[in-house]
């Protein structure tokens, strides 16, 4: 299959067609081209599996996948299927074993998902049972490779994708340290947010640094971000990952936003102590929005940190994983700050949930349009790094990039 | 005495599902105390001891905030819940303190009708001024997947 069949898709980057969030045959095909292809998939972070024997279940695109801590102490992640019948293997979201069984045949995996024994493999008094040459080592679930960077772990189906850090290019990694850099994470909360719309809607909106302070009277009006702030946009080479930053806000008058429904100058906090930043990053940035191809983002709102992992659950249902971030090191104040900082962000948070909501909005207004376009030209027509964000240039680059997986 | 703590349990929370149901949300701050925690977080989260919630608000203010911002600043569609409050089983301690399940349908604009949310309120509760308020509602959902958006309180 060279392409979705009877369909057009304009060359470029600035016209995307409605038929990419709406067909079915798309998001099998992404499955192959791009969630098994040569890129790395966000699987867990590393504080879930401290120990030899944890597990923890997660997803690739569509594909359930079991993450272990194998008795060496590596970190391995296998297809959750069943080499028997297909079943799931592992049934919890996490825990510790010492191996696996599949409850449908006891099939036996070890933590690395080799399968290690068959119920009944010799039959019962001489009768039944596996043929004998039944060889198990060439049976087996899927396997990923497996890489671990800044307390996050990743993983590939492809032999093709490139070193971990080479891909993501020194300034992507760059700016992950900036934030993960080498303390010890903690997870503060962990939520799912079941949105109603294709996963590259939410893609796109991450990247969309355009919309920010337009949808969210509380980046605009409370200054947190702003167009007319600082900052700037880096996109990847390849268009893959990018990171948004927005450094101080301005000083003084800003009349930028006057007449726009986002600045509302009348809205006041009764308790504004969720807002303001404590400096930990020791630099000029006040927010940064990474993403790294194809699913994966890192937020630092102030000091309201979070991973957040896409998964797409058909062409209009995706779930949006949250875990909140703390660090170990983190002093009583910092902790407490940051607690209330996350009313900003998540299911119920100030900004994110109108996030969660705008994509449906797209995908119900296009629900007869799949032969249109949607315009991406804020900031010209290219995918490069971008020193204002009042740009769609991020949008392009996950276009960009989308192209090239897809042969499309 | 626990009849009559019963009592008037049962009865704040009535009123509590009541304003929020009813679109009174101004006055749903008023059933807290000024130095108080709502969060609102899943059975996942408070069984690993996360302490962060996807609201949290450890003061009066806040929770007006909140209110204020459903009203002027977010954008979300046009809906409304229905709280079935169960009767509170009440703990020992110095303040009263109960566990209260509840279902939350949710109505959208279009008619759609969900089960949005069940769970419990873990409460703290106490005397102020001749009537209960909240010291603390911990609203622990039993799932940790939330639909779309959570806008309106729990």
């Amino acid at each position: 299959m060279d392409a979705v069949v009877g369909r057009h898709w304009p060359a470029g980057l600035t016209r995307i067609p409605y038929w990419l969030y709406t067909d079915p045959d798309v998001l099998a095909l992404e499955q192959k081209r791009i969630f098994e292809g040569p890129v790395w998939n966000f699987l867990c972070l590393e504080t879930e599996l401290p120990t030899v024997g944890d597990y923890r279940t997660t997803f690739v695109g569509n594909m359930p996948v079991v993450v272990a801590r194998a008795e060496d102490a590596e970190l391995c992640a296998f297809e959750n299927r069943c080499a028997h019948r297909g079943a799931l293997i592992c049934l919890d979201d996490s825990g510790t074993a010492k191996d696996f069984q599949c409850v449908y045949h006891s099939w036996r995996y070890d933590l690395r998902g080799n399968l290690r024994s068959i119920a009944f493999a010799r039959g019962v008094n001489g009768k039944g049972g596996m043929p004998a040459d039944f060889d198990m080592s060439c049976h087996g679930p899927r396997k990923l490779r497996v890489t671990t960077f800044c307390g996050m772990v990743f993983g590939t189906l492809s032999d093709d994708a490139p070193e971990f850090t080479a891909w993501l290019g020194p300034e992507i990694v760059g700016r992950v340290r900036r934030v993960l850099g080498n303390r010890r994470l903690e997870i503060i909360g962990r939520f799912t947010q079941a949105l109603p719309n294709n996963w590259k809607l939410y893609f796109e909106n991450v990247r969309d640094t355009y919309h920010a302070s337009l949808l969210h009277l509380f980046f605009a009006t409370f200054r947190i971000t702003r167009l007319s702030s600082g900052g700037g946009v880096l996109v990847s080479e390849t268009g893959e990952h990018h990171a948004s930053a927005t450094l101080a806000p301005p000083q003084g008058k800003d009349s930028s936003y006057e007449g726009l429904r986002s600045d509302k100058a009348s809205f006041r906090l009764a308790d504004p102590s969720l807002l303001g930043m404590h400096d930990e990053f020791h630099d000029d940035i006040q927010l940064q929005i990474l993403s790294i191809f194809p699913t994966f983002v890192l937020q630092q709102v102030h000091n309201a940190l979070a991973v957040r992992q896409i998964v797409p659950r058909g062409v209009d249902a995706t779930d949006l994983n949250w875990t909140y971030l703390g660090f170990a090191d983190d002093t009583p104040e910092l902790r407490a700050h940051r607690l209330k900082q996350n009313n900003l962000v998540g299911p119920a948070g100030y900004v994110s949930m109108e996030d969660g909501a705008v994509g449906g909005f797209v995908q119900r207004g296009i629900a007869a349009a799949s032969e249109e376009l949607s315009v991406i030209e804020m900031g010209g027509a290219g995918a490069e790094t971008q020193e204002t964000r009042a740009t769609e240039a991020s949008v392009r680059g996950f276009w960009k990039a989308y192209r090239a997986h897809m042969a499309l | 005495m626990n009849a009559e703590t019963l009592f008037r349990l049962a009865s704040l929370n009535t009123d509590y599902a009541n304003c929020i149901d009813a679109d009174r949300l101004e006055e749903w701050p008023g059933l807290f105390l000024e130095q108080c925690l709502y969060k609102i977080t899943t059975a996942d989260n408070h069984r690993r001891g996360y302490a962060a919630g996807l609201v949290y608000a450890d003061s009066r203010a806040m929770l007006t905030d909140r209110v204020a911002a459903l009203r002027e600043a977010n954008i979300y569609e046009r809906q409304s819940y229905r709280h079935i409050v169960g009767m509170p089983a009440l703990r020992g301690g110095g303040d009263i303190t109960a566990e209260t399940p509840f279902l939350v349908v949710r109505t959208m604009r279009d008619g759609r009708m969900d089960l949005f949310a069940a769970g419990v309120y873990l409460d703290r509760v106490r005397e102020d001024g001749g009537s209960l308020r909240f010291a603390e509602r911990i609203v622990v959902c039993d799932s940790s997947r939330i639909d779309t958006l959570l806008a309106i309180p729990l």
